[in-house]
């Protein structure tokens, strides 16, 4: 009995936060625009009783999905977040780890400080860290201001409004996401490890990616899906960094939803985004599962 | 803690006073209001006043579409509000609650009885124009003494906007407004809902799209009296507190703004009160506040943008009333345009077009 409630918790919680929200998602993505409140029909009336089902389920259709491949903006929209994603992704882990591994060689009395640094920043809101940013790398900003002073340019760098202000955006945000998990795999590694493969005639940069990195790689994966996840789908980096010309998914969704007042395609890109993630992931840890059960 | 404690004591007596702390909350403009007036409401009313603002009338709209916005007051422009109307988002006035609707202005109000017949949904607040803010020292240094700040070639004609992009041009990120300024550039009726008229405003801004640094609502203000941008597509009022905070902070920028001759578009800013208002008596004290004649001219002398209250005339001070930046002269409100909601299929044209404009591709 208190097995099953332990495990109910989780699977509540999934329901409640994950599978109902996303069943609303489903039904508005099968209706039809309207000028109503709210936007759309056919609305499920359960006064009307059995009756009243009936005609909600055979008005639903899949229309809005199939209007999302008559325009290729959205393969377009998709592609580019992904592309962004990924980059961004790879960019965090290149700073990330050596952070994360210099965190954990470090004397051990000097580790909570360095780990408190690192979430420091989480005590500041989100949205003044991006709008400080802003001030940063604008054209009258604290960065082409000083480049300007030391004599490196002659004219203001263009990085604000452009993906690469993107890019910095999300890097410097989600950076902590990709430290943590590398930092607590690496801090469990045993370093007599590292000694038996020196001792057994590994250089120490063999014994790096023979030793080391295998042993990280779960704290690596929790922090490329800890990034990768959420910038796919970013909105607000890409509007205050990004130029008129960074087009990504989050972007497209908010036109749908406020421009277009179309909530019902705007509710199947999000039911598309949505399966995009998911079943690469799902794919992904079917994998890894035969994989431990290969080597079990 | 002792004033916290005169607060308690303040509050229970202003509790007592009216029985039950009542409160007001306003969905309004960024930078569209002196805020001192919200400090007079409350003291005026005892009615604690929650103001919030918004920089796009889509995000208005999704509120008001999605209901249970919590909000008393709105203030969505006349093409949004017309259709919100239909929609069903908000109640009609109780004018006989409204006693200062003797102070509003007939030129105004039969120009937005076109959104709202009768004016029974909603009050103008402000009306002003679409145009152009310049910084003008640098387009003069950039274009020649006799650049055309007082046209839409300014920003529509490739060759000036190859030569101000270094300096910076923003466009109001606003499809509603900017398809209609380049159909009338090329001569098209900027109120077309025919698919391929709009559709010729796509050439029009991809010839000078390279040039235009971002499409944005609210930043321009800021970015054009800092002298970060030379040019900004954006609305009378907002230019025009550019130009007075560029005069303020003394750094050689000086920002002038024209409703080009061409053209312009005129909207109409209005106060109506959601359907669904947890205080709609308490709106109502709001909206006959606001149409008080000197509360009105408070805001417009501070915020620079025309209202639809004669009464309020009297305030005005001389470089409001007498800028014809703010208040056209007869002539020149025949010249502006106003535009209808587009229908949903329509809008989707729009909204699409937008969006291949502002990637570039």
């Amino acid at each position: 009995m208190r097995r099953f409630v332990l495990i109910a918790i989780p699977y509540l919680w999934l329901l409640a936060l994950f599978l109902v929200p996303f069943l609303i998602v489903l039904k508005i993505s099968l209706s039809d625009i309207a000028l109503s409140r709210p936007p759309y029909a056919p609305q499920l009336d359960l006064a009307a009783g059995w009756e009243g089902l009936k005609s909600f389920f055979s008005e639903l259709d899949f229309e809005n999905f199939t209007f999302l491949t008559t325009d290729d903006l959205y393969w377009k929209a998709y592609l580019s977040s992904l592309k962004i994603a990924a980059i961004s992704t790879a960019l965090t882990l290149c700073v990330g780890y050596p952070v994360a591994y210099a965190m954990a060689r470090a004397p051990e009395e000097w580790r909570p400080t360095l780990l408190m640094l690192v979430i420091l920043p989480f005590w500041t809101s989100f949205l003044i860290r991006v709008y400080s940013w802003m001030g940063i790398l604008s054209n009258e900003g604290v960065l082409n201001q000083v480049l300007l002073w030391l004599g490196i340019i002659d004219t203001p760098l263009q990085i604000m409004n452009t993906t690469t202000a993107v890019y910095i955006g999300v890097v410097y945000t989600y950076l902590p996401f990709m430290i943590l998990p590398i930092y607590s795999a690496l801090e469990k590694l045993d370093g007599s490890l590292l000694e038996a493969a020196e001792d057994l005639g590994c250089s120490r940069l063999e014994a790096f990616w023979l030793v080391t990195w295998p042993l990280s790689r779960n704290g690596i994966i929790a922090g490329c899906f800890l990034v990768f996840i959420p910038t796919l789908g970013e909105f607000v980096i890409p509007s205050l960094l990004g130029g008129s010309d960074t087009l990504m998914i989050g972007k497209v969704l908010w036109e749908e939803f406020f421009s277009n007042r179309d909530w019902p395609v705007a509710s199947a890109v999000a039911v598309v985004l949505l399966l995009i993630l998911i079943i690469p992931i799902i794919l992904f840890q079917r994998n890894e599962q035969k994989q431990r059960e290969a080597e079990g | 803690m002792k004033t916290s404690l005169l607060t308690f004591t303040a509050g229970i007596a202003l509790a007592a006073a009216t029985a039950q702390a009542e409160e007001v909350r306003v969905y309004n403009w960024s930078d569209y209001i002196d805020e001192s007036l919200l400090e007079k409401f409350e003291q005026e009313t005892g009615i604690d006043l929650i103001y919030d603002v918004f920089d796009s009338n889509e995000v208005l709209e999704t509120k008001m579409l999605a209901g249970g916005s919590g909000y008393d007051v709105v203030v969505p422009t006349g093409t949004f509000l017309q259709r919100q109307i239909e929609a069903g988002s908000f109640q009609k006035l109780d004018k006989s609650k409204l006693p200062n609707l003797e102070n509003m202005w007939d030129v105004i109000s039969s120009r937005t009885d076109k959104y709202d017949p009768g004016n029974e949904y909603a009050i103008n607040y402000m009306w002003g124009t679409t145009g152009i803010g310049v910084n003008v020292p640098k387009i003069q240094e950039i274009l020649g003494e006799d650049a055309p700040i007082d046209s839409w070639d300014l920003v529509f004609k490739p060759e000036n906007m190859e030569k101000l992009a270094a300096c910076g041009v923003y466009f109001l990120d606003a499809p509603s407004e900017m398809i209609p300024a380049a159909l009338k550039y090329i001569g098209e009726d900027p109120d077309s809902h025919d698919p391929d008229v709009i559709a010729k405003a796509e050439p029009v801004y991809m010839a000078i799209r390279p040039y235009i640094s971002k499409f944005h609502s609210s930043e321009y203000i800021n970015a054009l009296a800092n002298g970060d941008i030379c040019v900004a597509v954006g609305w009378s009022g907002d230019i025009l507190q550019a130009r007075d905070r560029a005069a303020e902070a003394e750094n050689g920028v000086e920002v002038a703004y024209n409703a080009p001759k061409e053209g312009a578009q005129m909207w109409f800013d209005e106060m109506a009160i959601p359907v669904d208002a947890p205080n709609p008596d308490g709106a109502h004290v709001f909206l006959n506040f606001i149409m008080d004649p000197e509360n009105m001219a408070a805001a417009s002398n501070y915020v620079y943008y025309a209202n639809g209250n004669k009464a309020s005339q009297a305030f005005l001070a001389d470089d409001v009333i007498g800028d014809p930046a703010i208040y056209p002269s007869e002539e020149a409100l025949e010249n502006l345009f106003t535009t209808t909601p587009y229908e949903p299929k329509v809008q989707r044209v729009v909204t699409r077009l937008w969006t291949k404009i502002k990637s570039g591709s």
